[in-house]
Protein backbone atom coordinates (compact mmCIF):
# COMPACT_ATOMS: atom_id res chain seq x y z
CA UNK A 1 0.00 0.00 0.00
CA UNK A 2 2.68 2.44 -0.93
CA UNK A 3 0.85 3.95 -3.86
CA UNK A 4 -1.67 6.01 -1.93
CA UNK A 5 0.03 9.30 -2.36
CA UNK A 6 1.35 10.99 -5.43
CA UNK A 7 5.14 10.96 -5.23
CA UNK A 8 6.57 14.01 -6.98
CA UNK A 9 10.21 12.89 -6.67
CA UNK A 10 9.33 9.64 -8.44
CA UNK A 11 7.34 11.58 -11.04
CA UNK A 12 10.34 13.73 -11.98
CA UNK A 13 12.52 10.65 -12.05
CA UNK A 14 10.35 8.77 -14.56
CA UNK A 15 9.19 11.70 -16.69
CA UNK A 16 12.36 11.87 -18.87
CA UNK A 17 12.12 8.13 -19.65
CA UNK A 18 8.48 8.43 -20.65
CA UNK A 19 9.15 11.55 -22.72
CA UNK A 20 11.92 9.81 -24.66
CA UNK A 21 9.49 6.96 -25.38
CA UNK A 22 7.03 9.59 -26.63
CA UNK A 23 9.36 10.02 -29.61
CA UNK A 24 8.69 6.41 -30.63
CA UNK A 25 4.95 6.94 -30.25
CA UNK A 26 5.02 10.10 -32.35
CA UNK A 27 7.24 8.50 -34.99
CA UNK A 28 4.86 5.53 -35.30
CA UNK A 29 1.92 7.93 -35.62
CA UNK A 30 3.66 10.08 -38.23
CA UNK A 31 4.78 7.19 -40.43
CA UNK A 32 1.46 5.42 -39.86
CA UNK A 33 -0.54 8.42 -41.01
CA UNK A 34 1.55 8.91 -44.15
CA UNK A 35 1.04 5.26 -45.05
CA UNK A 36 -2.67 5.43 -44.10
CA UNK A 37 -3.28 8.45 -46.34
CA UNK A 38 -1.56 6.65 -49.20
CA UNK A 39 -3.56 3.43 -48.64
CA UNK A 40 -6.77 5.37 -48.17
CA UNK A 41 -6.30 7.06 -51.51
CA UNK A 42 -5.53 3.73 -53.19
CA UNK A 43 -8.62 2.06 -51.70
CA UNK A 44 -10.81 5.04 -52.57
CA UNK A 45 -9.66 5.17 -56.19
CA UNK A 46 -9.99 1.39 -56.59
CA UNK A 47 -13.56 1.63 -55.36
CA UNK A 48 -14.27 4.01 -58.23
CA UNK A 49 -12.85 1.57 -60.77
CA UNK A 50 -14.89 0.53 -63.79
CA UNK A 51 -14.45 -3.14 -63.02
CA UNK A 52 -17.26 -4.47 -60.86
CA UNK A 53 -15.22 -7.35 -59.42
CA UNK A 54 -12.46 -5.01 -58.29
CA UNK A 55 -14.96 -2.59 -56.75
CA UNK A 56 -16.75 -5.29 -54.78
CA UNK A 57 -13.60 -7.01 -53.58
CA UNK A 58 -12.09 -3.75 -52.38
CA UNK A 59 -15.37 -2.99 -50.59
CA UNK A 60 -15.17 -6.27 -48.67
CA UNK A 61 -11.47 -5.87 -47.93
CA UNK A 62 -12.13 -2.43 -46.44
CA UNK A 63 -15.16 -3.75 -44.54
CA UNK A 64 -13.09 -6.65 -43.17
CA UNK A 65 -10.23 -4.44 -42.04
CA UNK A 66 -12.63 -2.00 -40.41
CA UNK A 67 -14.57 -4.60 -38.45
CA UNK A 68 -11.70 -6.60 -36.99
CA UNK A 69 -9.58 -5.41 -34.07
CA UNK A 70 -6.33 -3.58 -34.71
CA UNK A 71 -4.62 -5.65 -32.01
CA UNK A 72 -5.36 -8.91 -33.84
CA UNK A 73 -4.21 -7.38 -37.12
CA UNK A 74 -0.96 -6.37 -35.43
CA UNK A 75 -0.48 -9.93 -34.13
CA UNK A 76 -1.37 -11.32 -37.55
CA UNK A 77 1.20 -9.20 -39.35
CA UNK A 78 3.85 -9.72 -36.69
CA UNK A 79 3.55 -13.52 -36.44
CA UNK A 80 2.29 -14.55 -39.88
CA UNK A 81 4.46 -12.46 -42.20
CA UNK A 82 7.68 -14.25 -41.11
CA UNK A 83 6.05 -17.49 -42.35
CA UNK A 84 6.25 -15.95 -45.80
CA UNK A 85 9.82 -14.91 -45.25
CA UNK A 86 9.12 -11.26 -44.43
CA UNK A 87 10.51 -10.34 -41.03
CA UNK A 88 9.92 -6.74 -40.04
CA UNK A 89 10.86 -4.87 -36.89
CA UNK A 90 8.08 -4.14 -34.37
CA UNK A 91 8.05 -0.49 -35.49
CA UNK A 92 7.73 -1.36 -39.20
CA UNK A 93 5.01 -3.93 -38.44
CA UNK A 94 3.21 -1.37 -36.33
CA UNK A 95 3.37 1.28 -39.04
CA UNK A 96 2.09 -1.25 -41.58
CA UNK A 97 -0.81 -2.31 -39.33
CA UNK A 98 -1.77 1.27 -38.39
CA UNK A 99 -1.54 2.33 -42.03
CA UNK A 100 -3.74 -0.49 -43.31
CA UNK A 101 -6.30 -0.15 -40.52
CA UNK A 102 -6.69 3.59 -40.77
CA UNK A 103 -6.27 3.52 -44.55
CA UNK A 104 -9.50 1.53 -44.62
CA UNK A 105 -11.23 4.20 -42.56
CA UNK A 106 -9.72 7.07 -44.54
CA UNK A 107 -10.81 5.52 -47.84
CA UNK A 108 -14.42 6.27 -46.84
CA UNK A 109 -13.50 9.86 -46.07
CA UNK A 110 -11.67 10.27 -49.37
CA UNK A 111 -14.45 8.55 -51.29
CA UNK A 112 -17.11 10.87 -49.93
CA UNK A 113 -14.78 13.83 -50.52
CA UNK A 114 -14.31 12.85 -54.16
CA UNK A 115 -18.03 12.10 -54.55
CA UNK A 116 -18.72 15.58 -53.19
CA UNK A 117 -17.20 17.25 -56.26
CA UNK A 118 -19.88 18.58 -58.53
CA UNK A 119 -20.70 16.62 -61.64
CA UNK A 120 -20.11 19.71 -63.76
CA UNK A 121 -16.42 19.67 -62.84
CA UNK A 122 -16.03 16.15 -64.19
CA UNK A 123 -17.94 17.05 -67.34
CA UNK A 124 -15.87 20.18 -67.88
CA UNK A 125 -12.66 18.19 -67.46
CA UNK A 126 -13.94 15.68 -70.02
CA UNK A 127 -14.93 18.53 -72.39
CA UNK A 128 -11.42 19.97 -72.08
CA UNK A 129 -10.06 16.56 -73.06
CA UNK A 130 -8.07 16.13 -69.86
CA UNK A 131 -6.72 12.67 -69.13
CA UNK A 132 -8.03 10.79 -66.07
CA UNK A 133 -4.79 11.47 -64.22
CA UNK A 134 -4.95 15.20 -64.98
CA UNK A 135 -8.61 15.32 -63.99
CA UNK A 136 -7.82 13.89 -60.55
CA UNK A 137 -4.58 15.81 -60.11
CA UNK A 138 -5.64 19.25 -61.30
CA UNK A 139 -9.42 19.37 -60.94
CA UNK A 140 -10.82 16.94 -58.42
CA UNK A 141 -8.28 16.49 -55.62
CA UNK A 142 -7.42 20.19 -55.18
CA UNK A 143 -11.08 20.91 -54.49
CA UNK A 144 -11.72 17.77 -52.48
CA UNK A 145 -8.91 18.13 -49.97
CA UNK A 146 -10.26 20.92 -47.79
CA UNK A 147 -13.54 19.24 -46.80
CA UNK A 148 -11.60 16.06 -46.01
CA UNK A 149 -9.26 17.72 -43.48
CA UNK A 150 -11.41 17.53 -40.32
CA UNK A 151 -12.36 13.85 -40.69
CA UNK A 152 -8.83 12.87 -41.72
CA UNK A 153 -7.45 14.74 -38.72
CA UNK A 154 -9.84 12.96 -36.37
CA UNK A 155 -8.71 9.59 -37.65
CA UNK A 156 -5.06 10.53 -37.24
CA UNK A 157 -5.75 11.49 -33.63
CA UNK A 158 -7.62 8.20 -33.19
CA UNK A 159 -4.61 6.38 -34.64
CA UNK A 160 -2.33 8.20 -32.20
CA UNK A 161 -4.47 6.93 -29.35
CA UNK A 162 -4.22 3.36 -30.60
CA UNK A 163 -0.41 3.31 -30.72
CA UNK A 164 -0.22 1.84 -27.17
CA UNK A 165 -1.44 -1.42 -28.71
CA UNK A 166 1.95 -1.71 -30.39
CA UNK A 167 3.36 -2.47 -26.94
CA UNK A 168 1.87 -5.96 -27.45
CA UNK A 169 4.57 -6.66 -30.04
CA UNK A 170 7.27 -5.30 -27.74
CA UNK A 171 7.59 -1.85 -29.27
CA UNK A 172 9.00 0.36 -26.52
CA UNK A 173 6.48 3.18 -26.75
CA UNK A 174 5.13 5.27 -23.86
CA UNK A 175 2.74 2.79 -22.29
CA UNK A 176 5.19 -0.10 -22.49
CA UNK A 177 7.89 2.00 -20.80
CA UNK A 178 5.37 3.06 -18.13
CA UNK A 179 4.45 -0.57 -17.52
CA UNK A 180 8.09 -1.58 -17.21
CA UNK A 181 8.79 1.28 -14.79
CA UNK A 182 5.67 0.32 -12.86
CA UNK A 183 6.61 -3.31 -12.46
CA UNK A 184 10.20 -2.50 -11.50
CA UNK A 185 9.25 -0.03 -8.79
CA UNK A 186 5.87 -1.49 -7.93
CA UNK A 187 4.36 1.96 -8.39
CA UNK A 188 1.92 2.21 -11.25
CA UNK A 189 0.10 5.38 -10.23
CA UNK A 190 2.62 7.97 -11.47
CA UNK A 191 3.81 6.37 -14.74
CA UNK A 192 0.33 5.43 -15.99
CA UNK A 193 -1.16 8.77 -14.99
CA UNK A 194 1.69 10.64 -16.69
CA UNK A 195 1.16 8.68 -19.89
CA UNK A 196 -2.57 9.39 -19.74
CA UNK A 197 -1.96 13.12 -19.28
CA UNK A 198 0.61 13.18 -22.10
CA UNK A 199 -1.89 11.53 -24.46
CA UNK A 200 -4.52 14.07 -23.45
CA UNK A 201 -2.13 16.98 -24.03
CA UNK A 202 -0.94 15.67 -27.39
CA UNK A 203 -4.49 14.96 -28.61
CA UNK A 204 -5.75 18.40 -27.62
CA UNK A 205 -2.74 20.05 -29.27
CA UNK A 206 -3.25 17.98 -32.42
CA UNK A 207 -6.97 18.80 -32.55
CA UNK A 208 -6.10 22.51 -32.32
CA UNK A 209 -3.44 22.12 -35.01
CA UNK A 210 -5.85 20.43 -37.41
CA UNK A 211 -8.41 23.14 -36.84
CA UNK A 212 -5.77 25.74 -37.73
CA UNK A 213 -4.77 23.86 -40.89
CA UNK A 214 -8.39 23.73 -41.99
CA UNK A 215 -8.89 27.44 -41.27
CA UNK A 216 -5.77 28.52 -43.16
CA UNK A 217 -6.41 26.24 -46.11
CA UNK A 218 -7.49 28.21 -49.24
CA UNK A 219 -11.22 27.74 -49.82
CA UNK A 220 -10.87 27.50 -53.57
CA UNK A 221 -8.34 24.68 -53.23
CA UNK A 222 -4.79 24.81 -54.47
CA UNK A 223 -2.78 23.55 -57.39
CA UNK A 224 -0.91 20.29 -56.93
CA UNK A 225 1.65 21.35 -59.53
CA UNK B 1 -2.97 -29.49 -33.54
CA UNK B 2 -5.95 -30.27 -35.72
CA UNK B 3 -7.98 -27.49 -37.21
CA UNK B 4 -11.16 -28.59 -35.41
CA UNK B 5 -9.43 -28.41 -32.03
CA UNK B 6 -8.12 -24.94 -32.77
CA UNK B 7 -11.60 -23.75 -33.69
CA UNK B 8 -13.15 -25.22 -30.54
CA UNK B 9 -10.57 -23.52 -28.28
CA UNK B 10 -11.10 -20.24 -30.11
CA UNK B 11 -14.87 -20.62 -29.75
CA UNK B 12 -14.47 -20.64 -25.96
CA UNK B 13 -12.59 -17.37 -26.29
CA UNK B 14 -15.28 -15.97 -28.56
CA UNK B 15 -17.88 -16.65 -25.86
CA UNK B 16 -15.84 -14.61 -23.35
CA UNK B 17 -15.56 -11.81 -25.92
CA UNK B 18 -19.33 -11.84 -26.46
CA UNK B 19 -19.91 -11.84 -22.68
CA UNK B 20 -17.77 -8.73 -22.29
CA UNK B 21 -19.62 -7.00 -25.12
CA UNK B 22 -22.96 -7.99 -23.57
CA UNK B 23 -21.97 -6.42 -20.25
CA UNK B 24 -20.08 -3.35 -21.47
CA UNK B 25 -22.65 -2.32 -24.08
CA UNK B 26 -25.49 -1.64 -21.57
CA UNK B 27 -23.04 0.28 -19.37
CA UNK B 28 -21.94 2.35 -22.37
CA UNK B 29 -25.56 3.11 -23.32
CA UNK B 30 -26.43 4.15 -19.75
CA UNK B 31 -23.34 6.40 -19.57
CA UNK B 32 -24.07 7.87 -22.99
CA UNK B 33 -27.66 8.78 -22.15
CA UNK B 34 -27.04 10.04 -18.63
CA UNK B 35 -24.01 12.16 -19.48
CA UNK B 36 -25.42 13.22 -22.84
CA UNK B 37 -28.54 14.55 -21.11
CA UNK B 38 -26.52 16.12 -18.29
CA UNK B 39 -24.32 17.83 -20.87
CA UNK B 40 -27.42 19.27 -22.58
CA UNK B 41 -29.81 20.11 -19.76
CA UNK B 42 -28.14 20.03 -16.33
CA UNK B 43 -26.98 23.13 -14.41
CA UNK B 44 -23.41 24.34 -14.86
CA UNK B 45 -21.43 22.36 -12.22
CA UNK B 46 -22.88 19.03 -13.43
CA UNK B 47 -22.22 20.06 -17.00
CA UNK B 48 -18.56 20.65 -16.11
CA UNK B 49 -18.31 17.16 -14.62
CA UNK B 50 -19.84 15.68 -17.77
CA UNK B 51 -17.43 17.61 -20.01
CA UNK B 52 -14.50 16.45 -17.90
CA UNK B 53 -15.62 12.82 -18.16
CA UNK B 54 -16.15 13.06 -21.92
CA UNK B 55 -12.89 14.84 -22.68
CA UNK B 56 -10.86 12.62 -20.41
CA UNK B 57 -12.12 9.34 -21.81
CA UNK B 58 -12.09 10.50 -25.42
CA UNK B 59 -8.70 12.17 -25.15
CA UNK B 60 -6.72 9.26 -23.73
CA UNK B 61 -6.37 5.83 -25.13
CA UNK B 62 -8.59 2.89 -24.17
CA UNK B 63 -5.63 0.70 -23.28
CA UNK B 64 -4.28 3.31 -20.85
CA UNK B 65 -7.71 3.55 -19.21
CA UNK B 66 -7.83 -0.21 -18.91
CA UNK B 67 -4.34 -0.38 -17.37
CA UNK B 68 -5.13 2.50 -15.05
CA UNK B 69 -8.26 0.84 -13.72
CA UNK B 70 -6.62 -2.56 -13.44
CA UNK B 71 -3.17 -1.64 -12.12
CA UNK B 72 -3.59 1.71 -10.34
CA UNK B 73 -6.95 1.44 -8.56
CA UNK B 74 -5.75 -1.43 -6.29
CA UNK B 75 -3.27 1.04 -4.77
CA UNK B 76 -6.22 3.13 -3.64
CA UNK B 77 -7.66 0.07 -1.94
CA UNK B 78 -10.13 -0.67 -4.73
CA UNK B 79 -9.29 -4.17 -5.86
CA UNK B 80 -11.37 -5.37 -8.77
CA UNK B 81 -11.02 -8.51 -10.81
CA UNK B 82 -9.86 -8.32 -14.40
CA UNK B 83 -13.32 -8.93 -15.84
CA UNK B 84 -14.91 -6.03 -13.93
CA UNK B 85 -12.00 -3.77 -14.86
CA UNK B 86 -12.50 -4.69 -18.51
CA UNK B 87 -16.24 -4.05 -18.49
CA UNK B 88 -15.89 -0.77 -16.60
CA UNK B 89 -13.04 0.55 -18.75
CA UNK B 90 -14.63 -0.34 -22.08
CA UNK B 91 -18.11 0.73 -20.98
CA UNK B 92 -16.85 4.14 -19.83
CA UNK B 93 -14.68 4.57 -22.92
CA UNK B 94 -17.37 3.77 -25.48
CA UNK B 95 -19.94 5.58 -23.34
CA UNK B 96 -17.94 8.81 -23.59
CA UNK B 97 -18.14 8.66 -27.38
CA UNK B 98 -21.84 7.80 -27.05
CA UNK B 99 -22.61 11.02 -25.15
CA UNK B 100 -21.81 12.99 -28.28
CA UNK B 101 -24.09 10.74 -30.33
CA UNK B 102 -26.96 11.35 -27.91
CA UNK B 103 -26.31 15.08 -27.85
CA UNK B 104 -26.03 15.35 -31.63
CA UNK B 105 -29.19 13.33 -32.27
CA UNK B 106 -31.24 15.40 -29.82
CA UNK B 107 -29.96 18.64 -31.30
CA UNK B 108 -30.76 17.38 -34.79
CA UNK B 109 -34.49 17.11 -34.06
CA UNK B 110 -36.09 20.05 -35.91
CA UNK B 111 -36.67 23.08 -33.72
CA UNK B 112 -40.33 23.22 -34.78
CA UNK B 113 -41.00 20.01 -32.85
CA UNK B 114 -39.67 21.62 -29.70
CA UNK B 115 -41.64 24.82 -30.24
CA UNK B 116 -44.83 22.93 -31.04
CA UNK B 117 -44.53 20.92 -27.84
CA UNK B 118 -44.15 24.14 -25.85
CA UNK B 119 -47.17 25.59 -27.62
CA UNK B 120 -49.15 22.47 -26.62
CA UNK B 121 -48.19 23.17 -23.02
CA UNK B 122 -46.35 19.90 -22.46
CA UNK B 123 -44.12 19.68 -19.40
CA UNK B 124 -40.35 19.56 -19.82
CA UNK B 125 -40.19 15.81 -19.26
CA UNK B 126 -43.11 15.15 -21.62
CA UNK B 127 -41.34 17.26 -24.25
CA UNK B 128 -38.17 15.24 -23.90
CA UNK B 129 -39.56 11.71 -23.60
CA UNK B 130 -42.72 11.91 -25.74
CA UNK B 131 -41.68 14.27 -28.53
CA UNK B 132 -37.94 14.74 -28.86
CA UNK B 133 -36.55 11.36 -27.77
CA UNK B 134 -38.61 9.07 -30.05
CA UNK B 135 -37.38 11.04 -33.06
CA UNK B 136 -33.83 11.38 -31.78
CA UNK B 137 -33.56 7.63 -31.06
CA UNK B 138 -33.85 6.76 -34.74
CA UNK B 139 -31.01 9.13 -35.58
CA UNK B 140 -28.88 7.61 -32.85
CA UNK B 141 -29.07 4.05 -34.08
CA UNK B 142 -26.54 4.14 -36.96
CA UNK B 143 -23.77 5.91 -35.00
CA UNK B 144 -24.49 3.70 -31.98
CA UNK B 145 -24.11 0.74 -34.29
CA UNK B 146 -20.66 1.95 -35.29
CA UNK B 147 -19.77 2.36 -31.63
CA UNK B 148 -20.98 -1.18 -30.89
CA UNK B 149 -18.54 -2.46 -33.51
CA UNK B 150 -15.81 -0.30 -31.99
CA UNK B 151 -16.63 -1.97 -28.68
CA UNK B 152 -16.31 -5.46 -30.16
CA UNK B 153 -12.92 -4.49 -31.55
CA UNK B 154 -11.84 -2.85 -28.29
CA UNK B 155 -12.56 -6.05 -26.34
CA UNK B 156 -9.39 -7.50 -27.88
CA UNK B 157 -7.46 -5.19 -25.53
CA UNK B 158 -8.63 -7.13 -22.47
CA UNK B 159 -6.33 -9.96 -23.54
CA UNK B 160 -3.51 -7.72 -22.30
CA UNK B 161 -4.85 -7.88 -18.73
CA UNK B 162 -4.94 -11.70 -18.90
CA UNK B 163 -8.63 -12.28 -19.61
CA UNK B 164 -9.12 -15.40 -21.72
CA UNK B 165 -10.96 -13.74 -24.58
CA UNK B 166 -10.68 -14.58 -28.27
CA UNK B 167 -7.43 -12.67 -28.77
CA UNK B 168 -5.87 -14.11 -25.61
CA UNK B 169 -6.71 -17.69 -26.65
CA UNK B 170 -5.33 -17.01 -30.10
CA UNK B 171 -2.09 -15.59 -28.72
CA UNK B 172 -1.52 -18.50 -26.34
CA UNK B 173 -2.44 -21.06 -29.00
CA UNK B 174 -0.08 -19.37 -31.43
CA UNK B 175 2.72 -19.45 -28.84
CA UNK B 176 2.29 -23.19 -28.22
CA UNK B 177 1.35 -24.60 -31.63
CA UNK B 178 3.10 -22.13 -33.95
CA UNK B 179 0.24 -22.56 -36.46
CA UNK B 180 -0.04 -18.79 -36.54
CA UNK B 181 -1.55 -18.45 -40.01
CA UNK B 182 -4.63 -20.59 -39.37
CA UNK B 183 -5.15 -19.31 -35.84
CA UNK B 184 -5.06 -15.58 -36.52
CA UNK B 185 -6.95 -16.06 -39.77
CA UNK B 186 -9.80 -17.81 -37.94
CA UNK B 187 -9.75 -15.17 -35.21
CA UNK B 188 -10.05 -12.31 -37.70
CA UNK B 189 -12.95 -14.17 -39.31
CA UNK B 190 -14.66 -14.63 -35.91
CA UNK B 191 -14.46 -10.92 -35.15
CA UNK B 192 -15.75 -10.13 -38.61
CA UNK B 193 -18.74 -12.45 -38.15
CA UNK B 194 -19.55 -11.00 -34.71
CA UNK B 195 -19.41 -7.48 -36.15
CA UNK B 196 -21.56 -8.37 -39.15
CA UNK B 197 -24.19 -9.98 -36.87
CA UNK B 198 -24.30 -6.73 -34.89
CA UNK B 199 -24.72 -4.73 -38.11
CA UNK B 200 -27.63 -6.97 -39.07
CA UNK B 201 -29.43 -6.48 -35.73
CA UNK B 202 -28.81 -2.75 -35.80
CA UNK B 203 -30.39 -2.43 -39.25
CA UNK B 204 -33.45 -4.34 -37.99
CA UNK B 205 -33.67 -2.08 -34.95
CA UNK B 206 -33.44 1.03 -37.09
CA UNK B 207 -36.29 -0.14 -39.32
CA UNK B 208 -38.33 -1.04 -36.25
CA UNK B 209 -37.84 2.30 -34.49
CA UNK B 210 -38.33 4.25 -37.69
CA UNK B 211 -41.85 2.92 -38.25
CA UNK B 212 -44.48 5.62 -38.39
CA UNK B 213 -42.01 8.48 -38.41
CA UNK B 214 -42.40 8.96 -42.15
CA UNK B 215 -38.68 9.03 -42.81
CA UNK B 216 -37.29 8.56 -46.28
CA UNK B 217 -36.44 5.06 -47.33
CA UNK B 218 -38.40 3.24 -44.66
CA UNK B 219 -41.80 1.89 -45.63
CA UNK B 220 -44.96 2.55 -43.59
Amino acid sequence: MNGFQWDWAFTWEVLPMILSAAKVTLLATLLGSIFAIFMGLVFALLRRSNRGVLRISVYWVVEFIRSTPLLVQIFFLYYVMPEFGISLSPLATGVLALGLHYGAYLSEVFRSGIDGIEKGQWEAARALNLSLLDTYKDIVLPQAIRPMIPATGNYIIAMFKETPQLSAITLLEMLQIAKIIGSENFRYLEPFTLVGILYLVFSIAAAYGIHQVERRFPKEGFSLK
Amino acid sequence: MEFGEIVSVLLQGAIVTIEIVAMALPLAVVMAFSFGLIRLYAPAPFKQIAIFYIEFFRGTSALIQLYWIYFVLPFFGITIDAMTAAVVALGLNIGSYGTEVVRGAIQAVPKGQYEASIALNLTASQRLWRIIMPQALVNMIPPFGNLAIELVKATSLVSLITIGDLTFKAKSLADTTLQVGEIFGVVLLFYFVIAQCLVFFIRRLETHLGKGLGRGGINS
